[in-house]
């Protein structure tokens, strides 16, 4: 199952996950089809629920699957920005991004046009409205890959996932990775089961403190009205967390999970700075 | 660029030394002021990656990453550079959080009033595959301390060579303020491997040198305006390409703020067509 999604050669949950929350009567603020971006009410406030979708009549051809291409990344960007102008001497304006994507853009073409800027520009204006103090809230509905990721998500205040075999978050695809290392997939999978950084499973990432909640117990492909209020009532609370808590990521290493998966980061931490404070 | 005064004349000593021939903690050293380096969580501190072991990969004791504070030209710097003979130099999650937390203490410094500059010495293939989820957690820590910092002090890339800087941490180098690069440097996101692999070789033949050098190469890059100077391989002028982007002004606009610009260049691109490295030169001379 995961593997087709990998290859992203369906609607892809993005879309349907930003239509159940964002509903279809709201206006589509994005010129691209890939970039789906709207406001709407969500616990009488006003937020932007932005996503990356396939979109088969894409410019670029390698981004037409829900790849974050070159357009996908600025498009994001100026999605974001305008959210951080607007809202300036207002409450700040929650900004919801829901993820599936399979990678970014592969392609000579995405290369030569600056495709890492593209995505650093989408990464840099999540950051900005987080620390210009917008709640930024991801909500992963599939596969969460790469520098995709760290393009649209990985930049946010909180971090939701659904606790579903279709939701991955990693650094490479599975078959890619395969390639890549000389591996075959089974060898990928049990050399994951001894280093938990490899794994592919949602609920191996979990420990890790990155995630606010694992939303369990909905239906990530054909949602019901019970799992759409239920996400909902998710995402209010990771808001209402996000308002209160730091602008910076530090959150996610203070978490419990943290303070026994990441034990080599926080000793990294705890001794730099005792160094640095001596010097 | 500014009319500096010529490498020579600054640094004599240092005029006609590779920088690309030295290691990390040597490139670190060469670019601050005799006697200043002072390097922070050092070998002996033998803070090790421990996910390597179980995946038979003999660990470094520095993680493949050096922080140094010092002095260039008097100003308080952190010089953060990464070692890319260890492991291509890809991010694990010691060497990572390394370069987040060294660049939050200096955020914290400039916070009290006391300015300091953050210089990185990217060499690296991105993630370090053998910690795949960690790596890629610590580039997202990485790159919001960078965002963070910039608002105070320059943060300042220098990408000289042979490794070149790609993947999420290509991504990082975009975020400085200011970004340096040799002719034997290469910035990119995808590898042209990965890029074979994934899109096939009549997308990306990996084994084509010229095509390689032509796409992501550090004099491509700087004639398509992605980086800010192009220098020499070259202590003395990558010293004084560093002393000038520090002068820089901290409100200049971060390439990533030029989103019009950005969008209305890819609007002038014809996505159907195999484009070439010149056109994309004209295309920007344009923009």
């Amino acid at each position: 199952m995961n593997e087709n999604r990998l290859n992203g050669d369906r609607t892809g949950r993005g879309r349907i996950w930003f239509t159940a929350l964002a509903g279809t009567k709201c206006r589509q603020l994005c010129p691209i089809g890939s970039v789906l971006a709207a406001d709407t009410d969500l616990g009488g406030h006003r937020v932007r629920y932005l996503a990356v979708v396939p979109d088969a009549e894409n410019r670029f051809p390698r981004a037409r699957s829900g790849e974050l291409g070159l357009e996908e990344g600025w498009n994001l960007a100026k999605q974001i920005r305008e959210v951080i102008d607007e809202d300036q001497s207002e409450v700040r304006r929650p900004i919801i991004a829901i993820v599936d994507l399979p990678s970014q853009a592969y392609g000579h073409r995405e290369e030569l046009l600056g495709i890492f800027l593209a995505c650093a520009a989408a990464a840099n204006a999540y950051a900005e409205a987080r620390f210009a103090g917008h709640p930024v809230v991801s909500l992963v509905v599939g596969n969460a890959l790469s520098g995709g990721f760290l393009a649209h998500g990985y930049q946010a205040n909180r971090i939701l996932a659904f606790d579903d075999p279709g939701v991955v978050i990693h650094a490479m695809g599975k078959q890619a990775a395969a390639r890549v290392t000389k591996r075959s997939v089974a060898e990928l999978d049990e050399l994951a089961r001894k280093v938990l950084p490899l794994s592919y499973e949602i609920r191996a990432f979990a420990r890790f403190g990155v995630l606010h909640e694992l939303i369990e117990g909905v239906n990530a492909d054909t949602p019901t009205e019970t799992d759409i209020k239920k996400v909902k009532a998710a995402l209010q609370r990771a808001i209402a967390d996000a308002r209160v808590g730091s602008r910076t990521l530090e959150n996610r290493l203070t978490s419990p999970e943290a303070t026994q998966t990441r034990k080599a980061s926080i000793e990294v931490r705890r001794l730099l700075t005792a160094q640095w404070k001596r010097s | 660029m500014t009319n500096a005064t010529s490498p020579q004349a600054l640094a004599p000593h240092l005029f006609g030394i590779s920088f690309i021939e030295l290691n990390a903690r040597e490139r670190a050293r060469s670019l601050m002021d005799e006697g200043s380096f002072e390097e922070l969580l050092g070998p002996f501190d033998r803070m090790k990656s421990p996910w390597l072991p179980a995946q038979g990969v003999v660990p470094q004791s520095d993680d493949g990453v050096v922080i140094a504070r010092g002095a260039i030209d008097g100003c308080c710097t952190v010089v953060i550079a990464i070692e890319g003979m260890f492991q291509g130099g890809s991010i694990g999650e010691v060497s990572g959080t390394k370069i987040a937390c060294a660049l939050d203490l200096a955020y914290q410094d400039n916070e009290a009033g006391h300015r300091t500059y953050a210089v990185l010495l990217l060499e690296t293939g991105g993630v370090r595959l053998q910690e795949a989820n960690l790596g890629l957690a610590v580039i997202a820590e990485i790159q919001s301390s960078i965002i963070a910092l910039r608002r105070h002090t320059p943060v300042v890339g220098v990408i000289a060579g042979m490794v070149g800087c790609f993947g999420g941490m290509a991504i990082s180098a975009a975020l400085c303020s200011h970004l340096i690069a040799t002719r034997e440097a290469r910035l990119g996101l995808n590898g042209p491997e990965v890029i074979e692999q994934e899109a096939g070789v009549e997308e990306f033949d990996s084994t084509d040198r010229r095509l390689i050098w032509s796409t992501t190469g550090g004099a491509q890059r700087y004639e398509t305006g992605f980086i800010d100077q192009l220098v020499k391989d070259d202590v003395a002028a990558i010293r004084t390409a560093v002393r000038i982007a520090f002068q820089q002004s901290l409100s200049a606009k971060n390439r990533t703020a030029e989103i019009d610009k950005y969008l209305a260049f890819l609007a002038r691109v014809n996505p159907t067509e195999r484009l070439d490295a010149s056109v994309v030169r004209n295309l920007w001379k344009g923009a």
